[in-house]
């Protein structure tokens, strides 16, 4: 009797599917919880600064630096990967994912000398997410310039 | 209340990130690219704002926030200063976020020591 045994890519295909709808009943809402908190903690800080007196931009932008903060200082103590291993795109999407991503091959690449290694390696997501980000701005702001004209 | 919406909404734009990873090749740095640009989009289309008012920092702390604080921005100086604005807006606007990570960024790497893996 032969049995109908999968090809070695289908293979890898089933497995690949059977774990991803097993992960996402666990990684999506622990990404909803994680991300929600530092979302949360951000809104406290927020609110503290406005009574701080601060204009809401400013009140905002300062919510942006002090997460930033936080989180160079956790990716520093190695923290940070803990949180994002739990927290998936619940630590990556916030701008504490930004930092972290800033901050993580700063560290690691220091062994490669604080100019080419640190002051290089300090932009390998960041460079693209500015970039691109800028880009978009850029393109935005010349459609909004022809519209009003 | 604030704090509910705050986490609800900011807690659903990081559950989208994480169907993004698990069910898409999307890598971690094409997902944070791909947010500040749709930021930019939804900004510039007006849709960002509405989320911003109900959510707060629900919706300034994801990268969208960004984004849409990019298009926020080059809007300003356009308004002020006519086409040339759209050469400082998006850098300005965004100045104070990138500037502490990457001082914060020199900063961890002087102090502390790289874990080993």
């Amino acid at each position: 009797m032969e049995k109908h045994m999968p090809k070695p890519d289908e293979y890898q295909r089933m497995v690949k599917e059977a774990s991803r709808g097993s992960k996402s009943y666990k990684t999506v809402p622990l990404a909803f919880l994680v991300g929600g908190a530092i979302c949360a903690a951000g809104e406290g800080l927020r609110k503290l600064y406005l009574m701080a007196g601060l204009s809401p931009d400013w009140a905002t932008a300062m919510v942006s630096v002090s997460l930033i903060a936080a989180s160079a200082l956790l990716t520093g103590l190695g923290v940070y990967d803990n949180i994002a291993k739990v927290g998936g795109a619940g630590t990556l999407v916030p701008i504490t994912g930004f930092a972290n991503a800033v901050v993580s091959p700063a560290l690691e690449f220091r062994s490669e000398g604080m100019i080419l290694g640190t002051g290089s390696k300090l932009f390998v997501i960041a460079g693209p997410v500015i970039a691109y980000g800028l880009a978009a701005s850029w393109v935005y702001g010349f459609i909004f310039w022809l519209i009003n004209r | 209340m604030d704090f509910l919406k705050a986490f609800v909404i900011g807690g659903l734009i990081c559950a989208v990130g994480q169907l993004l990873i698990d069910y898409t090749k999307l890598t971690p740095a094409r997902i944070l690219v791909s947010y500040v640009v749709a930021g930019v989009i939804l900004g510039g289309f007006g849709l960002y704002q509405p989320v911003i008012e109900f959510a707060g920092a629900g919706a300034t702390v994801p990268l969208t926030g960004f984004g849409a604080l990019l298009a926020k921005g080059v809007r300003k100086a356009v308004t002020e200063l006519g086409l040339i604005g759209i050469f400082s807006g998006g850098l300005t606007a965004a100045a104070a976020g990138v500037t502490a990570a990457v001082v914060f960024g020199l900063i961890v790497a002087l102090v502390f020591k790289p874990k080993s893996k």
